[in-house]
């Protein structure tokens, strides 16, 4: 499973999160400071709400006419002369890759931050190819660097890293020897990085909106990083998600200003990259030959469905820096390189609930995700949907739970057994009540006052004082 | 004014002051109460949890119950929307959706019923204490009512108000996330019961039941002082 990170289980990669005491300084410190600027940056526009409306527009018209705009931005590539491939799955999409690699017996390719390709784990199959892959966003190249560290955050990968950490890596793996200001680390993976695009054969980059009208591609960066690895090596691939594209440029600009404000708060990202085929006679740079990779990966399953709304996503990962699950363990604890709320949604819809049957409870439904997304994805609803697909129709919920449930359910149903139930609960819960509290309860109750105290039953009910009252009245 | 309350399942087992001062607090502001016996329980525990089919028949159970109603209103933000979540639930039910449509459109949370539709911002309350407010998810962001508990707290005489960090962030409560994320669930209490703390208020307020239960018991594990009170109780004091 390409998208699968670490081999533990749920509880385990939990708890390992919760312990790791850096990563969650680091990961609060974010979510509390990128809070501030998303919202400057959103109450700015003065009508955020309207332009939400208008982003989940677009892309709902995207979705419903997803053939036909893909029709439309595969002629247009062709048309100024890059090639498209179609592919349904990974293995597709790699080997596609592959035989591009081959053909031109590359040995050096340099990357731009993708998630695309982490989903098809691209860089492993390159590496079994024998090339030197390097990334050039520098979260990721610290990651690279760090014996392929798993990414923690879609947008923020080395989120969980500090630059103490970092200033350590870098002494091991690249004879660093500075201190851990971030300038000066910065500085030195540029000048690592500066050589390798000028030798680079191959670039590779992700997608963040094709425009169907025009076959362009385009990618917001903040360190220019994908300029350079669009125009440097001779050739150049694209992979993108089959739904990361837009209409027009029109329909790009509403989408990119949704994303860089809601993904680091900023009105527009230092960078914004627009590619469109392979360079032309006049062209100074850029890609001799141009690929463009469309992958399905899962994608048109979800397509029609009653998920169809993820597929709006376009990756900014508010909805992550506002989780507050996310907030206490960390990306690594999800499993998977797609993490937070929409990892919680998407991973089980692409890498299946066998895998990933626990993310969706990972969730209070607290609704938090669901108010910050730009394009109005039912975040908590699609997680709530989940569950049920998973107690319903998976039939994956532990037995005990749904003994209990069945027995809430027909509590919560019959007035008689609520009656009877509610009436002896004081006596059942006698042999566990102190005072007017329990400290250690049985059953499913241990979980809740392993942590907390939870009230005893009332001796009265509020329906009984209620019904006193009324006879009183009387 | 006839006001049929939903006391919640909460309310009437573990928290029934909380029943008693919405009775009374409406009861001054000229309402008539009506509890009808056959009410129980939302159905939201199950249904979040992903038993839809099992928790049907408590909806049902439920609709049926509040029927009769002009207005049902209840003290909590999470069993009020669950209500408002039915006619989604029955959609395409030829028997049910109509009726669930129904009550959703006469339940409102109690705060949002005093302000919106009794049109009372000073409910003559008088608590002398420095209070904070912790605004539960599903109120403010599902029910989408924020203003009308602060609003109502503003007019409370005596009342010293704090705001508490981070006040947007949940609880940790999430039904029976609390259990079944329990390490999780911890953390997140933990931040918010710190949270509490730095506001240095001697009450914490809240107007919904789940999320008291949950930050009161991690308050009175770790023996802290503060007291948890439902904004029923703190608008009844008089």
């Amino acid at each position: 499973m390409a998208m699968k990170i670490g081999s533990e289980p749920f509880k385990e990669r939990i708890d390992n999160g919760i312990h790791d005491d850096f990563m969650r300084g680091a990961v609060a410190g974010a979510q509390d400071g990128m809070g501030v600027k998303r919202r400057l940056a959103t109450e700015e526009l003065g009508n955020w709400e309207d332009w939400r409306s208008h982003g989940e527009e677009i892309r709902q018209h995207v979705l419903e006419h997803l053939d036909y705009y893909l029709e439309q931005l595969s002629e247009n590539v062709a048309k100024r002369g890059g090639h498209v491939f179609f592919a349904e799955t990974k293995e597709e999409a790699n080997d596609y890759i592959r035989g591009i690699v081959q053909q031109k017996n590359a040995k050096k390719i340099v990357k731009s931050k993708s998630m695309v390709t982490e989903e098809i784990s691209l860089n492993a199959v390159l590496e079994q190819e024998g090339c030197e892959v390097i990334e050039t966003d520098l979260g990721e190249y610290i990651l690279q660097v760090d014996d392929h560290d798993p990414p923690s955050h879609i947008v923020v990968p080395a989120l969980h890293k500090n630059k103490d950490q970092i200033r350590d890596v870098f002494t091991k793996k690249l004879g660093y020897n500075k201190t851990s200001k971030p300038e000066e680390l910065a500085w030195h993976a540029r000048e690592m990085l500066r050589q390798e695009y000028l030798t680079a054969d191959i670039g590779i980059t992700g997608c963040n909106f094709a425009v169907a009208e025009t076959g362009s591609f385009s990618l917001v960066t903040n360190e220019g990083n994908a300029d350079l690895v669009t125009a440097l090596p001779k050739t150049q691939i694209t992979v993108m998600g089959m739904e990361r594209l837009v209409p027009t440029f029109e329909e790009m600009e509403v989408l990119v200003s949704l994303l860089t404000r809601s993904a680091v708060g900023q009105k527009l990202t230092s960078y914004i990259t627009v590619l469109t085929g392979p360079k032309e006679e006049l062209d100074v740079d850029g890609p001799e030959e141009f690929h463009l990779v469309i992958l399905d990966n899962g994608r048109s399953n979800i397509l029609g469905g009653e998920f169809q709304s993820v597929l709006q996503c376009i990756r900014c990962a508010a909805c992550i820096n506002v989780c507050p699950v996310y907030r206490h363990v960390g990306g690594h604890s999800y499993g998977s390189i797609y993490s937070g709320p929409i990892g919680a949604v998407l991973s089980p819809l692409l890498g299946g609930y066998d895998e990933y049957k626990e993310l969706p409870y990972a969730s209070t439904l607290c609704g938090a995700c669901t108010e910050v997304c730009p394009v109005k994805i039912p975040l908590h609803n699609l997680l709530h949907k989940h569950r049920e697909i998973i107690v319903e129709k998976e039939g994956k919920a532990p037995i005990s739970e749904k003994l209990a449930m069945k027995a809430f359910g027909l509590g919560a149903a019959s007035p008689i057994l609520y009656k009877l139930g509610s009436k002896l609960a004081p006596t059942a819960m006698n042999p566990f009540t102190v005072g007017d509290r329990i400290s250690k309860g049985p059953g499913p109750l241990k979980s809740w006052t392993d942590i907390r105290e939870f009230p005893a039953p009332n001796k009265e009910r509020f329906r009984d004082w209620f019904k006193n009252r009324e006879k009183g009245d009387k | 004014m006839k006001v049929t309350l939903f006391a919640t399942c909460l309310v009437d087992l573990f928290h029934s002051n909380v029943g008693k001062a919405t009775v009374e607090l409406l009861e001054r502001l000229g309402c008539k109460i009506d509890f009808p016996e056959a009410q129980i329980c939302c159905g939201q525990p199950a249904y979040n949890s992903g038993y839809t089919k099992g928790s049907k028949e408590a909806m049902r159970q439920m609709i049926n119950t509040f029927q009769e109603a002009e207005y049902v209103v209840s003290p909590s933000g999470s069993c009020a929307f669950m209500l408002k979540e039915y006619p989604h639930i029955f959609k395409g039910d030829p028997v049910w959706e109509s009726k669930a449509k129904e009550l959703a459109e006469k339940t409102y949370e109690l705060t949002q019923f005093i302000v919106d539709v009794l049109q009372v911002e000073d409910v003559g309350a008088i608590f002398e204490e420095t209070v904070t407010y912790h605004t539960s998810c599903h109120m403010t962001r599902l029910l989408g009512v924020k203003e009308a508990p602060m609003i109502l707290l503003n007019h409370v005489k005596g009342l010293k108000f704090t705001e508490l960090p981070g006040k947007e962030q949940c609880c940790g409560f999430g039904g029976t996330f609390s259990v079944k994320m329990a390490q999780i669930s911890e953390q997140m209490v933990d931040e918010k019961v710190c949270h509490v703390e730095e506001t240095e208020a001697d009450y914490l307020i809240g107007a919904d039941a789940g999320c008291l239960m949950n930050i009161g018991g991690r308050i009175e594990r770790k023996g802290k002082p503060i007291k948890v009170l439902h904004i029923a109780e703190v608008l009844n004091s008089h």
